[in-house]
């Protein structure tokens, strides 16, 4: 291997308002490798990425394209050095056709006919087949992925960057496209690939680079470190909180009663997807259930049937009359930012309130919340907007229990939040008390999260949910990793 | 300067400027305003208030004539009402063709404003044309549909007290119910109002969408019985869009809306005034009225910026 | 019959001819993404921008002269809803009243209260030589003025511009996408700029027709409605070149009928042929649902 360097990023940082999302982040990225870009979410990965590629500028920091250092004024430069970035959320415009998406960002004439012909040049050499005529919105998600990486071809990319690039994709095609990755960057190409799965990283890279809260903490070859160094990189020294850690083993399963019962439920999105299929599942009181999938997998429906946000399309669902639940997003599924604290806890009575409203007595229930889960705030009447993440997230935590003792649903309750709230937020979550303590759901994207919260485990694949027996070994994660992929 | 003191003295110059010039302009302005403010406070973006205040004009007009025997205590009611109805009504086009739909409300309650000029246009040239049949409009109502004078010797009438009263109610409604805080939650966080709240948002916005449109009929009904006594082409120089500024400079608020018609009620009648005495275009207002709202949106605008600034510098200063 | 309809036929032609203007100019600013409701106000600032400019230079300088107007007016919209991210609907009706108010001020200003009396040169018809001998058709199409035949080039050329350079699959895809384009190395704001530029200078272009070649006067409030008008052709055009040109006629078409009607000495109340044109694009509106050809990031920041 030479010191043949193809994006050399140093010391960069940035900060968006009040957060600051890269804090002296590096990251050396060799021709003809994979280099693997880890962290957990939040961590800056994708943020040093579109640095990398100018859809976004440094406030501090070098970047470095084939050895000559760069300023990189917007994704056009990025592109025009032969940098191609396939995004999580694909950057594809739906209503208008595979060539013209590859067109675009060009200049002069428009020659349908011969960008076609060179989609399909592209597709033999590289493997990567598509009807340039179709349109995008017609393309099932493995296609539109592939155009991705066609655009970038298209444009003479050698430097690919892929951000969480098999999250969307069935585990055949993922693996495909690792597959694909590995021949492209023994062919002389470069692949960045941001990922938050540990075994793609340890896998297929090459490299490897983790960040944590906006730093590099772990840089090298692969060969040249072992998985716990990577795995302890990730979560830091620290690791979890003790509290959380405890509470594992001294939970007892089926602690209670049964509070959430699934018998037999489908259900059908408004497209006549099929998104759950014959789930059975029962959540007793003091249990912790954890939900693990990937994208599309079917959590985001079961979810929101045991929160009594969806109604099954068939099957039978026995909640209690009120569910706690905190979705992912919570700017704008849980909260809204112009409204006050007191109103935001009014709005989730809003709903099935009639006639006037109590607002004295709403304004002492957010005083109580605010001072039980130690939200950090002015004071009740301060617009959410105001607060941090972890706040909001303590207030909404705070607002759900307060109002559902019974039953709580959480999903990725701990996105965007550093690892300090994001602990804290677990602990209300997990160690919810009461008489009879309520029944928790919990699904995350970190199967670490889940491991370190749940008293049981079950995953979501392809619309059905299968529980996951405890390994012996309470640190072997095969059978999760294998659960989400859908492997027996 | 002399244009000034006559704006002036045409709004305020004399008890009969204040009370039958000044207020009288104020009145379909705060009941224009309340249904742009309603609308716009749970995400409604009804431009279509011109068209339902006609609505609501020519319906009170046709009930005015079909009641012409009745006593004032019947008639003036039955135009508020049939006013406000023909008003939601006209709303309710727009709103059943997006919730039916997805119509984006935009463009429909925009084209629905120019059907109702053409259905104006044609009811003064026919069903409700006067009797000699030359001028295109409707006869004068009779004295038993005209609205009461509030004050002896002014013009100030009952629509007045109609759009105070009006006020009233939708504040305590927004600010005290459980419903009015569902059109706050609705327009201020869609997603949130359903996903946390369990409010059926498009329930709201439909309910939101009639209440609008009822509050401009009334003000259609309110010109017609209060203030022109007859139906023609012109019944509104456009309130449905100076209703727009009524309610931005009042931020929504119906108790805002009184006092933001105020103020254009009292310029317009002050630009009469200006026109006649000192010789300046009355449509000066019509600018001074779009700088109002640009002004706001500016404001707004920069308000956005300081505030995101001060979290940045005070995040620093921690 | 052929009495009545070939002057039938032409004034459909000639009411749409700024109709069209107005609408292909609403067309590229909603491709790119943006709904401009100050477009009536861009359209009477073109009007009067064109008889202050024709009155000091002639006809070319008046149409000159209501396209800069149009641009200025425009601009204005743009700053508002590009640099500042306002809301596109407010800033718009804001525009509007702007433009209203000012030309009336304005020209008072100029002319006196008196407002009406004051005539421009107008431009003539041309007879296109053939063409315009084709029986029914041919003086409607081929007898009217240069607006008219700059029409017949500018649509072909609107369309072709659209799908065949990448400056037009850019500009759609800002409408669309916004982030995709941007990710793509498109600048989406510098598109919606000289989308609303050029949305600004065809409303001058229809404000300049109506005063030079059609009415030869101004008026206070002569736009009439149509920069409203333009914006229902366009979703009855579906935003295509060639369908807003289409749709631009019917509208044409529906306000000539009533001349045909009184003509004729039907008694069918002419303002259903004025409502009609709405009502079919409210009910294409309806019908169109599940087929959206909308720009689908249309009205936002």
């Amino acid at each position: 291997m030479s010191g043949d360097e193809a994006l050399v990023l140093r010391d960069v940082r940035r900060s968006f308002g009040r957060t600051v999302a890269l804090d002296g982040a590096s990251c050396t990225v060799r021709r003809g490798t994979i280099h693997a870009l880890l962290g957990e979410n939040g961590a800056g990965k994708t943020t040093l990425m579109r640095i990398a590629y100018g859809l976004l500028a440094p406030d501090a920091g070098e970047v470095r394209v084939n050895g000559a250092p760069v300023n990189l004024g917007s994704s056009r430069d990025g592109i025009a050095l032969g940098l191609g970035m396939v995004h999580q959320h694909f950057m594809l415009v739906p209503a208008m056709t595979v060539a013209e998406n590859v067109a675009l960002g060009g200049r002069g004439r428009f020659e349908r006919d011969a960008t076609a012909t060179r989609i399909e040049a592209l597709g033999r050499d590289s493997g990567l087949a598509l009807d340039p005529r179709a349109r995008v919105a017609d393309l099932p998600v493995g296609a539109q992925q592939r155009l991705e990486i066609v655009k970038a071809l298209a444009h003479e990319a050698r430097v690919l960057i892929l951000d969480e690039p098999t999250a969307v994709l069935a585990p055949a095609e993922g693996a495909e496209l690792l597959r694909w990755l590995r021949r492209f960057a023994d062919s002389g190409g470069t692949v960045v690939l941001i990922t938050h799965k540990l075994r793609d990283a340890l896998e297929f890279g090459d490299d490897l680079t983790v960040l944590r809260r906006g730093r590099t903490v772990l840089a090298g070859s692969r060969g040249e470190m072992t998985e716990a160094q990577v795995i302890t990189a990730l979560v830091g020294e620290a690791g979890l909180p003790s509290a959380l850690r405890a509470r594992t083993g001294a939970l007892t399963p089926s602690a209670g009663e049964p509070v959430l019962h699934l018998e037999g439920v489908d259900y059908i999105d408004a497209r006549g997807v099929t998104r759950l299929h014959e789930v059975t599942l029962e959540v007793r009181a003091g249990e912790v259930l954890g939900v693990i999938g990937v994208e599309g997998a079917g959590q985001y429906e079961l979810l929101r049937i045991l929160a009594g946000r969806l109604e099954p399309t068939r099957g039978r669902a026995t909640r209690p009359t009120r569910v706690g639940f905190i979705p992912e997003d919570r700017l704008h599924d849980a909260l809204i930012p112009e409204l006050t604290l007191t109103e935001n806890l009014a709005l989730a009575t809003a709903g099935s309130a009639h006639g006037t409203l109590a607002w004295e007595a709403t304004r002492r229930s957010a005083a109580e919340i605010m001072r039980r889960f130690d939200v950090r705030a002015e004071g009740t009447e301060t617009p959410a907007r105001a607060l941090s993440g972890g706040n909001q997230q303590k207030f909404v935590v705070g607002r759900e229990r307060h109002l559902a003792g019974a039953a709580l649903v959480a999903e990725n309750p701990t996105r965007g939040l550093d690892l300090r709230a994001s602990a804290k937020v677990l602990d209300e979550i997990a160690g919810a008390d009461g008489d009879p303590p309520p029944a928790v759901v919990v699904y995350s994207s970190d199967i670490d999260e889940i491991l370190a919260v749940a008293t049981r485990v079950v995953a979501c694949y392809n619309g059905s949910v299968r529980e996951i027996p405890r390994a012996a070994d309470p640190k072997d994660r095969t059978p999760y990793a294998r659960a989400l992929l859908g492997a027996h | 300067m002399d244009a000034l003191l006559a704006l002036w003295d045409g709004a305020f110059g004399s008890a009969f400027a204040f009370w039958s010039a000044t207020l009288v302009r104020t009145t379909p302005l705060v009941l224009v305003g309340l249904a742009v403010a309603l609308a716009f406070r749970a995400g409604v973006l009804n431009i279509g208030a011109e068209g339902q205040l006609i609505a609501g004009a020519i319906a009170a007009t046709a009930l005015a004539q079909w009641l012409d025997v009745m006593p004032t205590i019947i008639t003036v009611p039955a135009m508020a009402f049939g006013g406000m109805l023909a008003g939601a009504a006209w709303a309710g086009i727009a709103a059943w063709l997006r919730r039916r739909f997805g119509v984006l409300e935009v463009i429909s309650t925009l084209m629905l404003n120019f059907i109702a000029l053409a259905l104006l246009s044609w009811v003064v040239r026919g069903p409700l044309q006067e009797p000699t049949g030359i001028y295109p409009q409707s006869a004068t109502i009779v004295a038993n549909a005209q609205w009461p004078f509030l004050l002896e010797g002014q013009r100030l009438h009952l629509g007045f007290a109609f759009g105070l009263m009006l006020a009233a109610a939708s504040w305590y409604w927004l600010a005290r119910t459980a419903s009015g805080f569902r059109v706050r939650v609705v327009g201020a966080g869609p997603r949130a109002a359903a996903s946390a709240g369990g409010v059926d948002v498009a329930r709201t916005t439909f309910g939101v969408f009639l209440v609008s449109g009822a509050c401009a009929g009334l003000a259609g009904a309110s010109e017609v019985g209060g203030v022109t006594w007859a139906l023609y082409d012109g019944i509104s120089p456009g309130y449905g869009y100076t209703a727009i500024a009524v309610a931005l400079l009042a931020r929504l608020d119906p108790r805002g809306v009184v006092v933001s018609a105020f103020f254009f009620g009292a310029l317009e009648a002050g630009a009469a005034a200006m026109q006649r005495d000192a010789g300046v275009p009355a449509v000066i207002v019509q600018v001074f009225v779009a700088l109002v709202i640009l002004g706001v949106l500016a404001g707004t605008h920069l308000r956005d910026r300081a505030r995101a600034w001060r979290l940045v510098t005070r995040r620093e200063a921690a | 019959m052929e009495v009545l309809i070939i002057p039938f036929l032409e004034a459909a032609v000639r009411t749409a001819t700024p109709l069209a203007f107005a609408a292909l100019g609403e067309l590229v600013a909603e491709r790119s993404g943006v709904i401009n409701l100050g477009l009536e106000g861009a359209i009477i600032a073109g009007c009067l921008g064109a008889l202050v400019a024709s009155g000091l230079g002639g006809p070319v300088i008046g149409f000159a002269g209501g396209i800069a107007a149009g641009v200025a007016l425009t601009a204005v919209f743009a700053v508002f809803v590009i640099n500042l991210r306002t809301d596109q609907i407010i800033a718009g009706t804001a525009v509007t009243m702007l433009g209203l108010g000012l030309t009336g001020a304005i020209y008072r200003a100029l002319y006196g209260t008196g407002g009406a009396g004051l005539s421009t040169a107008m431009i003539a018809p041309i007879a296109i030589p053939g063409l315009s001998a084709i029986p029914l058709i041919g003086p409607a199409l081929f007898r009217q003025t240069v607006p008219t035949y700059a029409l017949y080039v500018l649509v072909p050329l609107l369309a072709w511009w659209l799908r065949g350079t990448h400056a037009g699959l850019a500009l759609r895809a800002t409408g669309e996408n916004l982030e995709a384009a941007e990710a793509a190395g498109a600048a989406p704001r510098r598109i919606r700029w000289g989308a609303l530029l050029v949305a600004g200078a065809m409303a001058g272009l229809c404000g300049s027709t109506l005063v030079l070649a059609q009415v030869g006067t101004f008026s206070e409030g002569m736009s009439a409605g149509r920069g409203f008008i333009a914006i229902a052709i366009v979703v009855l055009g579906r935003w295509s070149a060639f369908g807003t040109a289409l749709a631009a006629l019917v509208f044409g078409a529906a306000f000539a009928l009533q001349y045909l009607f009184q003509a004729l000495g039907w008694s069918l109340p002419y303002q259903l042929f004025i409502a009609l044109p709405y009502v079919l694009t409210l009910a294409l509106l309806a019908l169109m649902r599940g087929r959206v050809s909308a720009p689908a990031g249309l009205g936002r920041a």
